[in-house]
């Protein structure tokens, strides 16, 4: 076995292990560190792929950034572990459903003939200075770029719309306006009395 | 002798050759970096304490220069103390997922233009994914320790990285489309020719972005509610210490040397020198880099000894209302000036 075979084997051994920990583990920020588990080992899977600027985005945007919101959101609520036991066979239906489906494809896809020993082709490995990056933009702003800002539009749509969800207007907030703020003059707020002192 | 030594040397495999240099590499690189955060650390109290009029520390060694190696000392005979009720497990990985990042990211600094660990092509992406990544850190560090100031600190320190977080983004964009290129060198390379050829210039919205959103990224002075030290005692890291707490310190004080270094090369021209073309001083050389860091390193001291602790809907306020916009249509600017080859920097 090959060095890269060895790490392809070690790595996919945590990935599947994180995967499943994932749902397994009873308490539900032990959940959310094993997907983060799970990305960085998927991310590594892809770096042997030569995909490194997929790799790296994966880890930026998943690990980065969404999971950091998903552990806010995740320690705040502080969900109790009795509850989360309850729940599972109630929603364990929806959940057979999902991953039966989920299988089904992955079934189709693989018994395609794109991908049948013969017929796929391995990939060629290229040497350090080839840059994936520009190969897949170039690939992104012209053949696909129907697709790309089909994706785009979509999240835009999103982000609107999670933004309408939330937005409310509160009256009494005490906010106070910065532009405001830095045009204060002396004059506005104190006012010096002339006055005799006082005696007691 | 050096044939002694040469002789054994050509004996030893040649993966393994590769694999001792790489580590005598990555040492050369850790063990300066570590003594300069210990210095570092020494440089902020007497620059802060000269700003404020007071000598700083004096009293151990020569004009105190021994103090960081007494608190280094004094850090590691510490007891670390977990605390009742804390997860044991996530509270000792919490200062490790903050170092390691910190670390980690040095791998593909150039120091000049062939001292380079790993040469990478996606080298930009990749140090934004690690300081991305070293949040969790002071996260899991928060919410381990079973405390509510600590989970108040970490709480506020993920809301405020990831708002600043997408301003950085922005801002490494546009040095990208600037340089055209995701490499370190090469993005250095691109600036070559004197100090007005350095990107700082034409990217000089995005270069002052970057580094006030490093300044909040490492936690530091006026970004510092995550330790607010008035309001929740000392933040994530209250219930931490000895060498647990002092790691979460090594990790704050090599972020801030990295953002220093990443600022310098990506803004400011790296290892080339500002008076390029003159004999002599116009060499590029590591010295001119560890200038700028120096001088970006100083200007985090300065900050911390001038301004007060921003409040927490200002910081939010500027990172999202005043910062991201700005980075956006800057990097509209700078792709209008790259495709219609703006003189001087981009022809």
């Amino acid at each position: 076995m090959s060095l890269e075979q060895i790490i392809f084997y070690l790595f996919s051994t945590i990935l599947i292990f994180s995967s499943l920990m994932v749902i397994i583990s009873r308490n539900p920020i032990f959940s959310a560190l094993f997907l983060i588990l799970s990305f960085v080992t998927c991310s590594c899977l892809w770096m042997l792929a030569e995909a490194e600027f997929l790799a790296i985005t994966l880890v930026l945007v998943y690990v980065g950034a969404v999971m950091v919101l998903f552990m806010f959101v995740v320690m705040m609520l502080n969900i109790q572990e009795s509850v989360s036991k309850e729940k599972f066979i109630k929603y364990l239906p929806v959940g057979l459903l999902v991953s039966v489906s989920i299988f089904v494809e992955m079934w189709l896809v693989l018994k395609s003939k794109n991908l049948v020993n013969e017929v796929a082709v391995s990939p060629i490995r290229h040497d350090a200075n080839y840059s994936n990056t520009k190969e897949l933009g170039e690939v992104l702003y012209t053949q696909y770029m129907f697709q790309f800002e089909l994706a785009s539009v979509i999240l835009l749509v999103a982000i609107i719309s999670a933004i309408a969800l939330t937005l409310r207007k509160r009256k009494n907030v005490k906010f106070q306006d910065p532009v405001k703020q830095i045009h204060v003059k002396k004059a506005d707020r104190v006012r010096v009395v002339a006055m005799k002192s006082e005696k007691l | 002798m050096i044939d002694a030594f040469l002789s054994v040397w050509n004996i030893v495999p040649e993966s393994l050759q590769w694999l001792i240099l790489t580590m005598l590499k990555i040492v050369a690189i850790v063990a300066p970096l570590m003594l300069s955060v210990a210095y570092l650390t020494f440089a902020e109290r007497k620059i802060i304490g000269y700003i404020q009029v007071r000598t700083g520390p004096n009293r151990v060694g020569p004009k105190g220069w021994l103090q960081p190696i007494a608190d280094a000392v004094k850090l590691i005979f510490k007891e670390i103390v977990i605390p009742n009720g804390a997860n044991k497990f996530l509270f000792i990985i919490g200062p490790i997922l903050a170092i390691a990042p910190a670390l980690a990211a040095w791998a593909v600094i150039p120091f000049n233009e062939y001292w380079i660990l790993a040469d990478v092509n996606a080298g930009l992406l990749y140090v934004l994914a690690l300081t991305s990544v070293g949040v969790y850190g002071v996260i899991i560090a928060g919410w381990a320790s079973n405390s509510q100031y600590a989970f108040l600190g970490a709480m506020r320190t993920a809301a405020q990285i990831i708002s600043y977080e997408i301003a950085m983004g922005f801002a490494l964009v546009g040095v990208l489309v600037a340089s055209g290129s995701l490499n370190l060198r090469e993005i250095v390379l691109a600036q070559e020719g004197g100090v007005l050829h350095w990107f700082w210039l034409p990217l000089f919205p995005l270069f002052v972005i970057y580094f006030i959103s490093g300044v909040a990224e490492t936690n530091r002075a006026p970004f510092d509610v995550s330790e607010g030290e008035s309001e929740i005692v000392a933040g994530f890291h209250v219930e931490y210490s000895g060498m647990a707490f002092a790691i979460f310190f090594l990790a704050e004080y090599a972020n801030m040397i990295l953002i220093a270094a990443l600022t310098a090369i990506m803004f400011c021209g790296g290892w080339l020198s500002p008076f390029s073309g003159v004999p002599v001083i116009g060499e590029p050389s590591l010295f001119w880099l560890l200038a700028k860091i120096s001088f970006f390193l100083f200007l985090f001291l300065w900050f911390r000894a001038t301004f007060p602790r921003y409040r927490y809907d200002q910081i939010m306020r500027l990172g999202w209302k005043v910062f991201i916009p700005i980075t956006i249509v800057w990097i509209l600017v700078v792709g209008l000036a790259v495709v219609y080859q703006l003189p001087w920097w981009f022809d």
